[in-house]
């Protein structure tokens, strides 16, 4: 294996190189380092922690060779901005985070230091995780490293962990952590043709991951192949007692589950996900999948989940208030940005200019949506009746899975990546769109992962999700194995960064 | 539902975020865009139907009522904008 190459190898392979001595995790570290100063035009890393990286490297070689090496020990990854990280600039890509360095860990963040990972730096986003293309972002957009064959439009590589698809599509760390609240894991990474699991909610601690709408946001891995995404999950998630949601469950050892057999699983497909005006590409990939998935000794069985149409609108009621709620402590006293006052100004003017100084636009929008759905009068017309919705969407999966489905097969998102600034002129509604086929998963609480099928005839990468039961990943990511198996994407984009 | 400019100005206050008056109409035009597209949940027949507090079933857990952290004035107050003599420091509240 070339050394100059170390930074192109998965989990699996860089932890079976560490094992047999073949490579150091400073080697690897280096040559992510390299691969990351050379992509400036892709704006994936955002702040680079150099220094903190090699020396995490050294510590996990010393550990490596007094054979002490958990799987993701000497790992080099990318961590998303969102993550309080001790130290290190965490500013969820805002402007009212500008300066912030935390005085603590998030719980994510060490449980991937204690399993002897090494974090390159953090990764750009949309502003606090609102967006699906990356461009609400404090630093300026992240890039997608594909291209339509040789058109050289720059492309989205989704949101809201964009930087974080971007960096490991395009081999600048050897995976990275995401977060997804309506499909900010998974929509990136079916866009960048990696792949991207959120788990079951309560399955990764939520504490010092800077907070959206905490009913819905879960931390995942978003990794070169499903047995990276096995291996990292493993080392992200656990019980946290900093977190009441955090559930008290047993972390099974998921890339022990990835055995190849699904025979006799049953995969739903769901009638309401054929959209109207869904691009014919990705209608074959899905059926694609389903023979893929039949071929492996599967029973394809169709399904409904009547209220899948009602879930962006609860979405676009449910995670807006709670964004209110969240981001009301960001006033300019504990922390970030304090706006210059005016002689005379007050405390509720220090206030309104330091978050209109602070807030971009589409957080401000949210912001005051959620403000409005949770204002007096409006609170059981808006809220009280999106929380009735949602109750419905998740009891649609409860009666799939009671009769007996595994997992649920369903296209990633609506299309493929598309133009940095194409929908800069759509209503915001336009935008929301993308996050159709995964913002379910969220209200529901479920597992769901993307996994890259195909590529569309511009050679942009299309991706495919699974659903699972709850706590079931391990289930799911064999599942996901299985297709990942069958579908046999190895494209890689051509480098022009 | 239709949301004027007095309502979006309102709106913005309780939000804490300043909006000037000449940004206001297109703001309250983005809000009816919004508002349009979650008006379909009144399709839904949710009689009966209990609103969701917890995704997952789970009792919140409880712990003994002691102190477990403290004695970190100096980590609370470092990424404070102003802080002068162990305190937060904003303009005057009380006159």
């Amino acid at each position: 294996m070339s050394m100059t190459d170390l930074n192109t190898l998965t989990i699996a392979e860089a932890r079976d190189a560490l094992r047999r001595g073949e490579v150091t995790s400073l080697d690897l570290t280096e040559a992510c380092l390299a691969a990351i100063e050379g992509a400036g035009a892709l704006g994936a890393f955002v702040h680079v922690t150099a220094d903190l990286a090699r020396d995490q490297a050294r510590a996990a070689d010393a550990r490596i060779a007094a054979g002490d090496a958990p799987a993701m020990c000497g790992i080099p990854l990318g961590i998303k901005d969102l993550f309080c990280t001790r130290g290190v600039p965490s500013q969820a890509a805002s402007r009212i985070l500008q300066g912030f360095r935390p005085e603590y860990e998030s719980t994510v963040t060490q449980n991937l230091f204690d399993a002897g990972a090494v974090m390159l730096g953090k990764l750009n986003m949309d502003e606090f995780a609102m967006g699906s293309s990356n461009e609400t972002s404090c630093y300026g957009a992240a890039v997608n490293p594909w291209r339509r064959g040789n058109d050289a439009t720059p492309l989205t590589p989704g949101g809201s962990s964009g930087g974080s698809a971007s960096a490991v599509a395009a081999d600048l760390c050897l995976a990275a952590t995401g977060t997804d609240t309506g499909g900010s894991i998974r929509q990136p990474a079916a866009f960048a043709g990696i792949t991207g699991i959120k788990p079951t909610y309560g399955r990764c601690s939520r504490w010092g991951i800077v907070a959206f709408a905490s009913s819905l946001d879960q931390a995942g891995p978003m990794t070169k192949s499903v047995r990276d995404a096995a291996i990292m999950l493993g080392a992200m998630c656990g019980h946290d007692p900093k977190d009441s949601t955090s559930a008290d469950l047993p972390v099974p050892d998921f890339e022990a589950l990835l055995t190849g057999d699904i025979r006799g699983k049953v995969i739903g497909i769901p009638r309401e996900y054929r959209m109207d005006g869904m691009p014919a590409e990705i209608e074959a990939l899905w059926s694609e999948g389903a023979a893929m998935l039949r071929d492996a000794g599967a029973e394809i069985r169709d399904i409904s989940l009547p209220h899948t149409k009602y879930a962006l609108p609860a979405y676009y009621v449910i995670a807006p208030a709670e964004a209110s709620s969240n981001l009301a402590r960001y006033d300019g006293v504990r922390y970030g940005h304090r706006a210059k006052l005016a002689p005379g100004d007050g405390i509720t003017e220090m206030y309104e200019k330091t978050r209109a100084e602070g807030f971009g636009p589409e957080v401000q929008r949210r912001v005051m949506v959620g403000t409005y759905v949770l204002s007096a009068g409006f609170y059981d017309a808006y809220y009280n009746r999106a929380r009735r919705v949602r109750t419905l969407i998740k009891r649609d999966f409860e009666e799939v899975f009671a009769a007996g489905v595994d997992a649920i097969l369903t296209p990633a998102t609506p299309s493929a990546a598309f133009g940095l600034g194409e929908m800069a002129e759509a209503d915001p509604v336009q935008m929301y769109l993308n996050d159709v086929f995964t913002v379910t998963v969220n209200l529901a609480g479920l597992p769901g992962i993307a996994v890259p099928a195909g590529l569309d005839r511009q050679g942009l990468p299309l991706g495919l999700q699974l659903i699972g039961r709850p706590w079931e990943e391990g289930d799911l990511l064999n599942t996901a194995h299985v297709l990942e198996d069958a579908a046999g994407f190895v494209a890689k984009p051509a480098k022009w960064w | 539902m239709s949301i004027d400019l007095e309502t979006a100005a309102r709106v913005a206050r309780l939000a804490r975020i300043r909006v000037d008056a000449d940004a206001l109409p297109a703001l309250a035009q983005e809000f009816n865009t919004i508002l349009g597209f979650i008006e379909q949940l009144n399709e839904v027949d949710v009689e009966g139907v209990a609103p969701m507090t917890s995704v997952t079933p789970m009792r919140l857990k409880r712990r003994a009522d002691v102190v477990t952290d403290g004695n970190c004035q100096g980590a609370i107050l470092s990424n404070a904008p102003d802080a002068r003599e162990g305190f937060f420091v904003v303009p005057k509240v009380v006159e």
